[in-house]
């Protein structure tokens, strides 16, 4: 039941997409996200989606990929439509019953909002769907490192990020091990209110935080005996390099944020 | 030759316990040889496995590691790229996502530029028979090849000893078969020092020379043949005797006849048939 857990998983593929550098699809996507927020008309909506179907398109990550991602989202994005649907009250009124009242301005802001949190949403999916975690935290360590010069620990965050992505699915494992040894005892996991299913999670925990600390003393012994002395001096296997193709992306993106720009004085 | 591992009179005594855990143990460890070290659970093999490459120092004694002193902070890197330490549960000393860039980590450690880095990495892991592997997420291989994993991961950093801390107790038969074949082939054909720590006695019938460990000392020391005859002294140990020297060691208590050492099958089976007719 554990295993089900799917964390900003990545879909392994050699699309173009996919050989781009960690850090121009990370800045790609802070760049996308800023245009979804400077976005004010239809047009704009549409050539930000239509950015988005192309980037999906040449990916080739599925459609269906994106539509589950997003399911868990679902409540937050009838909630928000509901509430601008009916909290909007200038402009022409649609329908109106009671106190309820639909104007042209609530629908279309409706619209807007969800397309953006639909947009934003999937944008950042793209991202941890077409890049291996480790070039991710790579990708995160080398446009961080200028941070280094405050002494802030770039290094050793991304090294966390990386050994805890390691261990995601050996404590899952684990976990479920622990969970069917208690089942095999009488524990009931799936029964009872929510403070008794709670407590029946302790004798879970418990064992689980035990083992994870006894796991990190090992590994710290483990990658001091393989040199480990942080991350001065360290070298690395494969080294991130922006080619043509990245500037390009990036300059694609950008031209997001003018076309958007422009597009604010076009009305329809 | 110089040997390329020497302790001398090691003590040690875990912080805040009174029992010592290493009580005045020495040993050379040659250069090429292939040693394995016995012992049941709480003899202080771990132990001195962890001073071998400086993660413990002596609290009196020295080791020497190609002449360096693992109490010298300032040699420390020297000394861990010198003697690479492989534990038993492989999960543990995995840190990477990707087999290749795990494998990597310790040459990354060093500072070797990234050409060189990628050299070493294929090397290693066709070292260990895993170079097919190379993308494959480390969780999803079986044990025996995650041990494999991490001997290569040690194999990276070139160390002239590799020390395995029972690589194999985790392990089903066939993981243990493939992790005993792997160290053994860079012992006999890539002339890495090879230490392995183990309890199973069959393990150590091809070592160049056994120790046994007992209470934080040697009990014993020699050829896999000397060791082996001293029966009674290995069951006292708790240690289990290879089927061959059991077999020989019953029929003698039976009152058959049969000459000392013999370790192999066919030894066994020769002496015996001789001795019946």
């Amino acid at each position: 039941m554990l295993k089900d857990i799917t964390l900003g998983q990545y879909f392994p593929g050699n699309s173009l997409i996919h050989r781009l550098d960690p850090r121009s699809k990370i800045l790609a996507v802070l760049i996308y996200i800023v245009a979804l927020f400077l976005a004010k008309n239809a047009l704009s909506y549409a050539l930000l989606a239509a950015a988005l179907l192309v980037c999906v398109a040449i990916s080739r990550v599925k459609p269906a990929a994106l539509f589950k991602g997003l399911k868990p989202l679902l409540f937050i994005v009838v909630f928000t439509a509901l509430l601008n649907l009916f909290y909007i009250r200038t402009g022409e009124v649609l329908f109106s019953w009671w106190k309820l009242v639909i104007t042209v301005d609530g629908v279309q802001t409706a619209i807007f909002m969800v397309l953006r949190i639909v947009l934003l949403v999937s944008s950042t999916f793209m991202l941890t769907y077409t890049t291996a975690p480790m070039a991710l935290t790579d990708g995160l360590e080398s446009l961080l490192s200028p941070l280094k010069a405050f002494h802030a620990p770039v290094h050793e965050f991304a090294m966390m990020m990386s050994i805890a992505m390691r261990f995601i699915p050996t404590l899952v494992e684990e976990a479920d091990k622990i969970m069917n040894a208690q089942k095999a005892r009488g524990a009931d996991f799936e029964n009872g209110r929510l403070t008794e299913r709670a407590k029946a999670l302790l004798p879970l925990l418990i064992p689980l935080f035990v083992s994870a600390f006894r796991r990190a003393d090992e590994l710290a012994v483990a990658m001091e005996s393989r040199c480990y002395h942080g991350g001065e001096g360290r070298t690395r296997l494969k080294q991130l390099k922006m080619a043509a193709c990245d500037w390009l992306f990036l300059l694609l993106s950008s031209a997001l944020v003018v076309g958007v720009i422009l597009l604010k004085r076009v009305t329809l | 030759m110089e040997p390329i591992i020497s302790v001398r009179d090691l003590h040690f005594t875990f912080p805040g316990e009174s029992e010592p855990v290493l009580n005045g143990l020495s040993m050379d460890i040659d250069e090429g040889s292939f040693v394995v070290i016995l012992g049941r659970n709480g003899s202080g093999k771990s132990t001195l496995a962890r001073h071998l490459n400086g993660i413990f120092r002596p609290d009196s004694g020295s080791v020497l590691v190609a002449g360096m002193d693992t109490a010298d902070d300032s040699r420390l890197l020297d000394i861990r790229r010198t003697v690479g330490l492989v534990f038993q549960n492989p999960d543990n000393q995995i840190v990477s996502s990707v087999v290749e860039e795990d494998v990597a980590f310790a040459p990354e450690n060093l500072g070797v530029p990234s050409g060189e880095i990628r050299r070493r990495v294929d090397e290693a892991l066709k070292a260990v028979d895993m170079y097919d592997y190379r993308l494959h997420s480390p969780h999803l291989l079986s044990g025996g090849q995650k041990q494999r994993i991490a001997i290569a991961g040690v194999i990276a950093m070139r160390p002239r000893c590799i020390v395995l801390d029972e690589p194999t107790a985790m392990l089903d038969p066939s993981g243990r078969r493939e992790v005993l074949d792997t160290v053994k082939r860079l012992c006999r054909r890539d002339g890495m020092t090879v230490v392995l720590i183990t309890h199973h006695m069959y393990e150590a019938a091809d070592a160049d020379k056994v120790y046994v460990m007992s209470h934080g000392k040697l009990a014993l020391q020699g050829e896999p043949r000397e060791v082996f005859s001293n029966a009674e002294l290995l069951r006292a140990e708790g240690l289990s005797l290879p089927d061959t020297t059991e077999l020989v060691y019953r029929l003698r208590e039976a009152g058959m006849k049969l000459p000392e050492g013999l370790l192999t099958v066919e030894e066994c089976a020769r002496a015996i048939s001789a001795a019946i007719k």
